[in-house]
């Protein structure tokens, strides 16, 4: 039998139907390779136990001839900001060290009522704030990518998904949630290789996520290719009646949908994304982009997002004051790390617990929330930034008039090292700006594997698409995918 | 707008999150960096425009009145780092 | 009314009030979660992990909840936002479990209206400057250790609405009355129980004094203060100890305070000082409340009659507007009073003996209305029977307390211990006979002009017929045997 762990998501469930591999031999095999990478530190937790109990029920399901369920047998990787019963959960956070859920996360129950199993928790930024993952408590993730031009410099595997990036790119799991509230699945997606969409914002259930910023977080899955995305958020996606934000619609048949004929789509090319200082080899990559959705039977045209500039600084004003709130909740009262100093009263427990907590991005976020919202600045930052954002939505329906799809980098550059920008937040920030517009407007988007750079890692291509056009995008995501013939997958050093 | 120390001090404060003289100091530049970079905001001219209220077109759907949750205060205290009879505790409180 | 004023040292001060009332909202489950409400429970029974704040955990907002506030608005002619959101209060406090209240300050719910009150005789339009939806918090116990508070989180989350007035009052008087008015209508609607002693009801007295004339002064905000009486002690003492500090020279601070009903103070609430800057933001966990015209046709048709209405509707019948007051107080006494209508009985004599009569008994037993051992329906039957001229307000009373011990009907009463009045002139006129044989100097004494002897008369001759005697007639023969 060839090595099983070389699959995606499809290709084990379809094995596993066909018996031409039991669930068992899938689970197995990946919980090797997640046991014998720990240098990559992608888990915080490992559940081999979860995997193998998905695995006999498949098994047996198959043994007495029932149908089997859409992901049955098929071992993932869970972001460890989706909350799992019994499972720790801990937003790479010294905060959560040792919390044990109750409760089952919307998302996850989804992907085990679908027969999936459980291989670990992935490492992310702490509570999801960073885009290199080097903000977890539980240590940096390290991307399985190496330049080629020598020098073994530890790489970033992108974040705040970089746990799951990281360990669909080296094989670990085929597949595995994300989140994403500025691009964290998608930049991460770009740095390894590997695909990754969010849907629209209301698509996938935001109950028992570890809350970012509410008005931006979204799940959505990450895999090797755009079947397996497809797959996977028929899976997590669906209305759910105790998340308000849900929306109460069907879940179409995204993977039946999949086609890379584009005859008859317009795609918009947004002259805003053309960044100064962009490398020229995402110029490149852009441009071959395009000439492969042309290739699929696509019309091109240029479109205007004006306001592009300003979605960052506005989405840097949001995401931290919803995190200011949303991160109120850790007071080291119910739940989690608690700090008593000696002699503390309530108020000092509050601080001690907070700052013994929260890692320094997290508690940078914070205070830029609470001072954003606090009296006299509301309206200059927080109102005005909510003012941007109407105008960013709108720039995308004027831009949908013209258009169907937008195709734009994913990111302006290729992984960086460890360290690289971890000293400058505001560098890191910026790390966000083709990601984060679509963030701010809800609407869907992934990221797709388009080549390599000179140093040999790879480089993205997003797709943008108008709210609940999932298809249309995965769709164009394919056209992309079957022509960039993308094989390339880094050599095992760990 | 700019930070300085007293008011780093008292959004830490605010925040619920305790910070040396030290980490305020080092903040103020940090902070400053960040700020004055998201007041481009400032140049956009947003006088006819509302404030996003919803992402995505979308109504709040209202539950119905039924008791269906509650009763598990076993589940509710289990992660607690302090609890005792019954209910959670912290340092004592006065009013 | 608005004359009341207090006399200081540099002369005559007015005092300036305005109530935020907190009422929780009648409703089986809490505003945004599925845990119940009920008064009572052990601690932490009726905490959901939305509740608890358990990371991950979403609010979804209970109809019912939206439904009371927005019938409440209608029942004060308030203006109904059709558009209204949800909006984060952050501050920590151990009974907070998320680390921010959600309310709405930016867009109540319910807009400006207005409640109409009674004092001494004369009314007032109190403004309502609005009504919003919130959160109620957990609740800290101070005295089980000693050095930790216990957290119970059953009140966490439980729907109250805040009814904000405008600084309209002027008095401790009409603060009360404003407090029990709005108390009785939100009973009427149906909207809160109003148990002050249980705190399903609560004041946030806002005082300030000035001059007569002068612009407003600075106010204080005595929290949470739980019944009328102290609301009115509140206004008072606050209102005092404010005139003392400008007149010896000191500033009044805006500030939170603590009404102590044992020592009869107010004081400083410093440890929720420093928690001032709540930064409000709408609550990214909501989308905007949308409310349809079906939504508040439905709200508007199950309005039921309200005070005010209800006590037009009795004096147009002839109560007296003393009377119909009284019975429009209590939502439980007008809905008596309505099934004695109902049942025939009318307005007037209803309205005296329900007064008198039922409320005397029923304070007697200890017994609240509803509880009342005497039904409408038999309250009616006795009525009538003393309208037919069957009963005599004496036997009424007679033949009441029997019902009030046996719960029997009247008419079985009047039926099995022949209570029945008697207009049968032969007896009556047999009887007063003996009467005035009995007491000739009496007779004579009247005769010789000594007119007030003649309610005697019929008091003996009511007697000897052991009250049974239709009052009229024995009048009627008595003139005639004395006067003849």
């Amino acid at each position: 039998m060839s090595d099983v762990t070389n699959l995606g998501v499809a290709a084990l469930r379809d094995g596993i139907r066909s018996g031409e591999f039991s669930a068992k031999e899938v689970a197995d095999a990946f919980i090797v390779k997640v046991s014998a990478a720990k240098q990559l530190n992608a888990f915080i937790v490992e559940t081999p136990e979860h995997a193998l109990a998905a695995a006999r029920e498949a098994d047996a399901a198959r043994a007495a001839g029932e149908v089997l369920k859409p992901l049955a047998g098929v071992p993932i990787g869970m972001k460890d900001l989706f909350c799992t019963k019994g499972v720790q959960t801990t937003a790479a956070s010294h905060m959560l060290e040792g919390f044990k859920p109750v409760y089952e996360s919307t998302v996850s129950q989804k992907l085990w009522d679908a027969g999936a199993g459980m291989l670990g928790k992935l490492n992310l930024d702490q509570f999801a704030m960073g885009s290199s993952n080097e903000t977890s408590y539980f240590g940096n993730v390290i991307s399985p990518w190496r330049r080629r031009d020598g020098g073994n410099a530890p790489l970033a595997p992108g974040g705040s998904s970089g746990g799951s990036s990281a360990a669909i790119s080296a094989r670990l799991v085929p597949a595995a949630t994300g989140t994403d509230t500025g691009g964290s699945i998608r930049q991460p997606a770009a740095f390894t290789g590997i695909s990754g969409i969010k849907p629209t914002y209301g698509r996938c259930s935001r109950w028992g996520v570890v809350a970012f910023a509410s008005s931006l977080d979204q799940a959505g899955p990450m895999a090797r290719d755009v079947r397996d995305c497809a797959i996977m958020l028929e899976a997590m996606a669906g209305f759910d009646a105790k998340d308000a934000t849900s929306l109460k619609l069907d879940v179409p048949k995204w993977e039946q949908g999949l086609s890379g004929d584009l005859r008859g789509k317009k795609i918009g090319i947004p002259k805003e994304y053309r960044v100064d200082g962009m490398p020229s080899e995402i110029e490149a990559l852009w441009q071959q982009g395009i000439d492969w959705l042309k290739d699929a039977g696509a019309e091109i045209v240029e479109v205007s997002l004006p306001h592009t500039q300003y979605a960052l600084p506005a989405y840097y004003i949001i995401a931290p004051a919803e995190a200011s709130s949303n991160l109120a909740r850790y007071d080291g009262v119910r739940y989690g790390q608690r700090e008593l100093p000696d002699g503390a009263n309530l108020q000092d427990m509050y601080a001690a617990t907070r700052a013994a907590g929260f890692g320094p991005e997290v508690q940078r976020r914070i205070l830029i929330g609470t001072y954003v919202l606090s009296a006299g600045f509301y309206d200059a930052y927080y109102t005005q930034a909510q003012k941007v954002r109407t105008l960013i939505a709108r720039d995308f329906e004027r831009a949908w008039l013209d258009c169907d799809l937008l195709l734009t980098p994913t990111a302006p550059s290729a992984a960086f090292a460890l360290g690289e920008k971890s000293a400058d937040p505001l560098a890191m920030y910026l790390n966000d700006v083709f990601t984060v517009p679509s963030s701010l407007a809800g609407i869907p988007a992934m990221s797709v594997p388009g080549g390599l750079d000179k140093a040999g890692l790879p480089l993205g291509l997003q797709i943008i698409g108008k709210p609940l056009d999932e298809q249309g995008v995965l769709n164009a995501g394919l056209a992309i995918e079957q022509r960039a013939g993308f094989t390339a997958r880094p050599e095992q050093w760990w | 707008m700019s930070v300085d120390t007293a008011t780093v001090k008292k959004v830490a404060s605010l925040a619920r999150i305790a910070i040396s003289d030290g980490d305020a100091e080092r903040l103020v530049p940090e902070l400053n960096n960040i700020l004055g970079w998201i007041e481009q905001l400032g140049e956009v001219d947003t006088s006819s425009v509302q404030p996003m209220t919803a992402v995505i077109p979308n109504t709040l759907r209202l539950r119905d009145d039924v008791v269906n949750d509650g009763d598990m205060r076993d589940d509710v205290l289990a992660n607690a780092p302090a609890g005792e009879h019954g209910f959670f505790t912290v340092p004592k409180v006065i009013e | 009314m608005s004359d009341y004023r207090i006399k200081g040292a540099t002369g005559e001060w007015e005092v300036v009030i305005g109530l935020e009332v907190h009422a929780q909202v009648t409703s089986n489950a809490k505003l945004f979660s599925g845990a119940a409400t009920t008064f009572g429970a052990e601690p932490n029974t009726q905490v959901s992990l939305v509740d608890a704040a358990m990371p991950g955990m979403l609010p979804v907002p209970n109809r019912e909840c939206i439904r009371q506030a927005v019938r409440t608005g209608m029942a004060i002619d308030a203006q109904i936002n059709k558009w209204s959101r949800f909006d984060r209060k952050n501050y920590f406090y151990a009974d907070l479990p998320q680390g921010y209240q959600i309310s709405q300050l930016y867009h109540p719910l319910v807009g400006e209206g207005e409640v109409e009150i009674d004092v001494e005789g004369e009314t007032k339009t109190i403004g309502v400057e609005r009504i919003h939806v919130e959160q109620d918090a957990g609740k800290l116990m101070h005295d089980q250790h000693p050095t930790r508070s216990y957290v119970d989180l059953n009140r966490s989350g439980v729907a109250l609405m805040e009814i904000v007035s405008k600084p309209d009052m002027r008095s401790p008087a009409e603060a009360g009355a404003y407090l029990a008015k709005l108390r009785s209508i939100l009973r009427y609607v149906g909207s809160c129980d109003g148990n002050m002693d249980q705190g399903s009801m609560r004041a946030d007295v806002n005082v300030s004094v000035r001059k007569p004339g002068e612009p407003f002064g600075t106010r204080t905000e005595t929290k949470n203060v739980n019944s009328v009486r102290f609301v009115m002690q509140t206004v008072e003492i606050e209102a005092l100890r404010q005139i003392d500090v400008i007149e010896n020279g000191g500033k009044i601070v805006q500030e939170t305070r603590l009404f102590d009903p044992d020592k009869g103070e107010t004081r400083s609430m410093r440890s929720k000082e420093d928690a001032h800057d709540y930064r409000y933001f709408p609550d990214p966990d909501l989308l905007p409340l949308e409310l349809d015209d079906d939504f508040l046709d439905d709200c508007r048709k199950s309005l039921p009659e309200l005070p005010d209405a209800k006590r037009a509707r009795y004096v147009a019948l002839g109560v007296t507007p003393y009377n119909a007051s009284v019975l429009t107080a209590e939502v439980e006494s007008a809905r008596f009073f309505d099934a004695l209508l109902d049942a025939g009985a009318k307005g007037p004599a209803a309205s005296n003996w329900v007064t008198s009569e039922l409320f005397g008994a029923l304070n007697r037993l200890g017994k609240q209305i509803e509880d009342s051992p005497v039904s409408a329906t038999q309250a009616a039957e006795l009525l009538g029977l003393v309208a037919e001229g069957t009963l005599s307000n004496t036997l009424a009373k007679q033949v009441f307390e029997i019902m009030l011990e046996t719960g029997e009907d009247p008419s079985k009463i009047v039926e099995e211990r022949g209570l029945k009045q008697t207009s049968d002139t032969g007896a009556i006129e047999a009887e007063i006979a003996k009467v005035l044989d009995a007491n000739a100097d009496k007779v004579a004494e009247y005769r010789s002009g000594k007119d007030k002897l003649f309610g005697f008369f019929v008091g003996q001759t009511m007697k000897a017929m052991a009250g049974k005697a239709n009052p009229g007639v024995v009048n009627d023969l008595l003139k005639k045997a004395l006067d003849g």
